[in-house]
């Protein structure tokens, strides 16, 4: 645990730093999923970073594409990329762009940016899996404010009605999207209660206590009977005390001073 | 020009066919009936994948499918593919996945159903997205043949099928038929008539009219919108010196958009568009459409004049 804890510390460093240096990004939702990103890479995918195409690799789609910080760290940290290539995030030419792209980036299964679109795509992905009588997983991150795109339950219908086992969600409910808390700008209600009732086996945990998300990751990919959705209440911005909980850190940068507070929070200067 | 088909149907003798690749998967929206996949899943339920009605989610299991080395096709109503356009804008043309999406029912030739379901719009929209191969066959043979080459094709595609039937024109003559290369069915130096789907036998009844009067027209079959082929266009401004296109659809944006696009960027020459004038269709039989449209042959045929008299 300490070890995981010790990688999403790291990561956390890697994302402000990103979106320090470009002065644009999203750090809030980066560092809401970065917990489970973190046990995900290093607990379950089957993945080869030195073969990103390795064919029967799992799948991870990051739907959620905006929080591309945050992906872009555990792909350095796995070895897809290395820490060097961070700083091309957002830079003209540079295979870290914006949105994760799978055309720019080794270990980047999806190209996303525009919501609402990972599950069906990871749904295409967990038919041809068993087309090919392959044990690989897919795992989609969907964020909380995404799930209000229409789309995403087209999708949701249509894996459970295909019996999909091996298609799986991470939901990382922060509880913020881009204007402010999802409660003001779209109620959603009992989220859980709407998964369960189109036909997903469903599991809640704390996004950021590592034993609850190991322990949760280990319920998904277990189910032959349908696809599994593991909904991870988690903090946006959690790790640095002045982006925690705050809609305003959604997309934007720290300044100089707010960059030097979050390096002594994550332990990488002293006071 | 006796035997009449629906190219719907050519599209889904092609998918037959390429069942024998495993790879071929056939995906649906509730529409197999009509696109005419239904056949592709009687024989092959294992690899069709009902999407129920939800064009969105459709076009992207599609792309997760093809970016896992399968080569979808996905077909529902022209029209419901275009909910899913930026669906096949981001996950499917950016990522440049090749996805196969085929619109049936296209155009006001789809008839009693009404303006709702005459797409009229979509050849235009799917021409603005790069990696996207647009194609609109005139009948069951070149819809057959151009459905199998795209199982070859590394690029994503949409091909538009019509719902009512038309002369088949290509029986015998499959060697004809490539994906970006136009077909002159009938060759004449006075005008050209650039036409595609239900367009083209309209054409070549304009051309008859036309000789009967002493005119001489070519008659192209621009089965490919995009990649468009330019280089018989440059022919047929040197050979007839005056172009008609004829579509059944907007004249804004399609068939008679690009060639006016290409013309202004090269040799220059009268062009006049016969299309659907920028208004929607509404419920009528499907040869009274294309009256009230006036895009049927006596418009085409006096397009033809227009375009002679305004050679310099």
């Amino acid at each position: 645990m300490e070890e995981l804890e010790e990688l999403a510390r790291r990561c956390r460093v890697h994302i402000v730093n990103m979106v320090y240096k470009a002065q644009a990004g999203h750090p809030g939702g980066s560092l809401s999923e970065i917990d489970l990103l973190a046990a995900l890479y290093k607990t379950q995918l089957r993945v080869r970073p030195n073969e990103p195409q390795w064919e029967d690799r799992d799948r991870f789609v990051l739907s959620k594409g905006h929080a591309s910080p945050g992906m872009y760290a555990i792909l350095a940290e796995m070895g897809f990329i290395t820490v060097e290539d961070l700083d091309s995030y957002r830079v003209l030419g540079g295979i870290c762009q914006g949105h994760v792209d799978m055309k720019w980036c080794p270990g980047v299964d999806f190209s996303a940016g525009s919501l609402g679109m990972g599950l069906s795509f990871g749904m295409g992905s967990a038919i041809a899996g068993r087309l090919e009588n392959s044990a690989r997983q897919v795992y989609v991150m969907l964020g909380d404010g995404e799930i209000q795109e229409g789309s995403v339950w087209e999708a949701a219908m249509a894996a459970a009605h295909h019996e999909l086992g091996n298609l799986n969600v991470i939901l990382d409910r922060n509880r913020i999207q881009n204007d402010d808390f999802c409660e003001t700008q779209m109620r959603m209600f009992d989220i859980p209660a709407k998964w369960r009732s189109f036909g997903w086996n469903v599991k809640e945990i704390n996004g950021h206590d590592m034993s609850e998300i190991v322990d949760g990751l280990n319920f998904l990919g277990t189910s032959n009977d349908g696809p599994s959705i593991l909904i991870a209440h988690t903090v946006k911005g959690n790790g640095i005390s002045y982006m925690a909980d705050n809609p305003a850190f959604h997309g934007a940068a720290p300044n100089d001073e707010q960059y030097q507070q979050a390096m002594l929070e994550l332990g990488e200067v002293s006071a | 020009m006796s035997k009449m088909g629906a190219t719907r149907d050519g599209y889904g003798e092609a998918l037959l066919q390429l069942a024998s690749n495993p790879k071929v998967v056939v995906l649906e929206a509730d529409l197999g009936k009509s696109t005419k996949s239904l056949h592709f899943r009687k024989a092959h339920p294992e690899r069709t994948v009902s999407c129920g009605i939800g064009e969105q989610n459709m076009l992207l299991v599609g792309a997760g499918l093809a970016a896992s080395g399968f080569i979808p096709f996905a077909s529902t109503f022209a029209i419901f593919t275009e909910r899913a356009f930026e669906q096949m804008r981001n996950g499917v043309a950016r990522p440049n996945l090749a996805v196969h999406v085929c619109g049936s029912h296209g155009g006001t030739h789809t008839g009693t159903d009404g303006s709702s379901a005459q797409s009229i719009e979509d050849l235009a929209i799917y021409r603005t997205l790069p990696n996207v191969t647009v194609l609109h066959p005139s009948d069951t043979v070149s819809t057959r043949e151009l459905t199998i080459q795209l199982a070859a094709s590394s690029c994503p595609s949409y091909m538009r099928t019509a719902r009512n039937k038309t002369p088949v024109l290509y029986e015998g003559r499959e060697d004809e038929i490539k994906i970006g290369k136009g077909i002159k069915l009938r060759e004449g130096t006075d005008v050209a008539i650039i036409a595609c789907g239900v367009m083209v036998s309209q054409s070549l009844k304009a051309a008859e009219i036309l000789a009967e009067e002493g005119i001489h027209a070519t008659v192209v079959d621009m089965h490919t919108l995009k990649p468009l082929d330019s280089e018989l266009i440059n022919e047929l401004v040197a050979s007839c010196g005056a172009l008609v296109t004829a579509e059944d659809h907007n004249i804004i944006g399609g068939l008679g958009g690009a060639v006016a696009e290409h013309l202004v960027s090269n040799t220059l020459a009268p062009l006049e568009r016969i299309g659907v004038n920028d208004r929607f269709g509404e419920s009528g039989q499907a040869d009274e459409m294309l009256e009230v449209m006036k895009i049927s042959t006596p418009y085409i045929a006096a397009a033809a004049k227009r375009a002679m008299a305004r050679k310099s």
